[in-house]
């Protein structure tokens, strides 16, 4: 059986094709201002890049803000069920998740079945998230990607003290007037993100092992920052940012 | 008409139309309140009412009003309008619709009438003093201020001491607005209608305990504003035999407010004023039916704390020990004891941007619910009556998700 999971963020849409149980392919897109059509673009790469007509598919999910926009979708399902079904198929041992995405970030407690025992999201705050990076990478002039590079170079962390994503901008662009290192304000950020998200962590209370997943997994600097908080390791699937539309795959082969 | 209009028809509340025409005379009676020789006096939500019934006047609610503005979609113009004026984004959204609202006459009825005194309870929250004092320089109206003491674990004898005195306080200074004599028989009369209503309006709530729920906490929404404007009359108390009658009736034919209800939820703070509709579609869409709440129990949760035979005697305490006035550990008590009581497999809990006092420890609720219970809980972030604080694609999301995750616990 083969299925797609299309998973439509608010930064980037991601699509996987799975064959029982084994991902095929995946691909990655920005989402833009059509989401449907971002969607459907991805899926085509992703079933391209697996050899697969769109008439061999059995089932199409989708997940994410735009979920209710793929006009293929036989199945609707949110994001916290698509990144549990795909760490819970392709990393079983984990029993804490958590996602940091373009526009929200949240930890889910899985259980040993691994269904969603809990998950905490957010409050309605763009800190913490995938957005907050983007902005302060603008800030900076910096591509977004030499972030976790550039942080490992820092020789110590600048205080960001605020939360809100638009006063921390003000913030970092004080800390740049003042002459602070680049690396150093992005090891600033990385703290504070990670502050932030482990706040929320306890909030639902973790079990190890802790995996994260999301684009913003793919930054070495806010994992560390959260290992440090969290005093445990945190592991990477290389499949991070593809994950709720790998579940997304998941869950269509389940319907 | 085909099988889905009839199914839709019987699910009709009938006792709607009736609620309706009862809020619409009453309103009407209130702002022609002048004309009349009535006077009107403004109360805060938790307020002592009912010696204001016994002598005569007319009780107008600027919270039920923000409400009535929530539904009408006109919350966001009147807050913007406060914050033009100077209040703070912060502040509740009942206390900015108000205070905007009395300056233009806005609103969906136009505005409140003209206010001869204001009444303040501080049971249910600190802004209400600030608020009230605002109001009475506006209108240059004399306002009283019920003190009543945060009950952090328990309500001690000086406490209800200091809120007796009160009540003395109270009625004098209705007998000095109204330049009348209080008439106690009158009082007793209205005290034993209080409670009656409230024993109803206790005994409506409760018919949720029935599977399926022969309504929903969005229905108890609705038909709450009697026992918050007219508790203390004849016409609650008749109103909601007749609602308790039909509920009954429901039961007995086994009509459900949900179709195939699934889940029971049990939903806490104020109501999302402007989203209840689109709320109450979406929790059905998933079988979900809130049977209960802890904001509308709040008119009926001090019953036990009163005396129908001495009623100003037992107010005091009935008045101060309310759901927004005692310690996070009692609210927890309640909140289990409902769940218990209502079979609830889930907890909703509306975290209120305006309600700071409702608002707060929630997150602690939550932690002993779910140790206590095992019951699990959605947070939803937005406001009553301010639509700007409602972002719909992250509260569906967190819906979606807490509704697949109940599936999914169902089907392990």
């Amino acid at each position: 059986m083969i299925t797609a999971g299309v998973d439509i963020g608010s930064i980037t849409a991601k699509a996987a094709v799975l064959k029982e149980g084994e991902v095929l392919a995946v691909s990655v897109g920005f989402t833009g201002y059509n989401a449907a059509q971002a969607g459907m673009k991805v899926l085509a790469e992703a079933l391209a890049e697996a050899g697969v007509a769109m008439e061999g598919v059995d089932a199409v999910a989708a997940t994410g803000y735009g979920r209710r926009s793929l006009p293929v979708a036989g199945t609707i399902v949110t994001e916290i069920t698509c990144h549990a079904a795909g760490v819970h198929l392709l990393h079983p041992r984990i029993r804490t998740l958590v996602d940091i995405g373009g526009q929200d970030s949240k930890a889910i407690l899985m259980g040993d079945d691994g269904k969603v025992k809990n998950f905490v999201m957010n409050d309605k705050c763009a800190a913490g998230t995938g957005r907050f990076l983007e902005v302060m990478a603008r800030a900076l002039e910096v591509d977004l990607d030499s972030f976790g590079e550039l942080s490992q170079r820092a020789e110590r962390a600048a205080r960001i003290s605020n939360l809100c994503t638009v006063f921390a901008e003000s913030e970092v662009i004080s800390l740049i007037a003042a002459g602070e290192e680049r690396e150093n304000i992005i090891a600033g950020i990385h703290e504070a993100i990670g502050s932030r998200v482990f706040a929320m962590i306890n909030r639902l209370g973790y079990k190890e092992p802790i995996m994260m997943t999301g684009g913003v997994a793919k930054n070495k600097g806010v994992v560390a920052a959260l290992e440090r908080q969290l005093g445990c390791p945190i592991e990477i699937s290389p499949y991070a940012q593809c994950m709720g539309a790998i579940g997304a795959a998941v869950v269509a082969r389940e319907k | 008409m085909n099988a889905r209009t009839d199914e839709k028809e019987r699910k009709k509340i009938k006792a709607v139309k009736k609620m309706k025409e009862i809020m619409t005379f009453y309103y009407i009676d209130a702002k022609t309140a002048s004309e009349t020789g009535k006077k009107v006096a403004w109360i805060t939500s938790g307020g002592p009412v009912e010696p204001l019934i016994a002598m005569d006047v007319i009780p107008v609610y600027p919270e039920n009003h923000g409400a009535m503005i929530g539904a009408a979609k006109m919350g966001v113009e009147l807050c913007e309008k406060a914050e033009a004026m100077g209040y703070s984004g912060d502040l509740c959204s009942y206390a900015r619709s108000d205070i905007a609202c009395a300056t233009v006459n806005g609103g969906p009825i136009g505005g409140l009438p003209r206010p001869d005194m204001l009444v303040c309870c501080n049971n249910i929250c600190g802004t209400v003093l600030k608020w009230y004092e605002i109001q009475a320089r506006y209108f240059n109206c004399p306002l009283f201020i019920l003190d009543t003491p945060f009950c952090h674990t328990s309500f001690s004898a000086e406490a209800k001491r200091y809120v007796r005195r009160q009540i003395d306080e109270y009625i004098t200074f209705l007998e000095d607005v109204c330049k009348k004599p209080f008439d106690r028989d009158r009082m007793a009369e209205v005290g034993r209608l209080s409670i009656e209503g409230q024993r109803l309006w206790q005994a409506v709530l409760d018919t949720t305990i029935n599977r399926p729920a022969p309504m929903t906490a969005f229905d108890a929404f609705f038909h709450l504003a009697l026992i918050v404007t007219l508790r203390g009359t004849q016409q609650a108390v008749d109103y909601y035999r007749l609602l308790l009658d039909e509920m009954n009736e429901r039961v007995r034919e086994g009509v459900g407010a949900v179709d195939e209800e699934k889940y029971r939820l049990l939903w806490d703070n104020l109501p999302i004023w402007y989203r209840t509709k689109w709320l109450s579609d979406k929790f059905a869409a998933h079988g979900a039916c809130l049977v209960a709440d802890t904001y509308t129990s709040a008119w009926c949760s001090s019953l036990k704390y009163m005396n129908e035979d001495d009623f100003l005697e037992s107010m005091a305490e009935g008045y101060t020990r309310i759901y927004l006035n005692i310690g996070v550990d009692e609210m927890a008590r309640t909140v289990i004891a409902m769940i218990d009581k209502y079979g609830a497999d889930g907890l909703v809990m509306h975290s209120n941007r305006s309600c700071k006092p409702y608002s707060l420890g929630q997150y602690d609720i939550r932690s002993i619910v779910e140790r206590e219970r095992g019951v699990p809980t959605l947070i939803i972030e937005a406001d009553m009556c301010d639509e700007r604080n409602f972002a719909e694609a992250q509260i569906e999301g967190r819906i979606d998700a807490f509704m697949e995750m109940m599936a999914a616990k169902g089907s392990a």
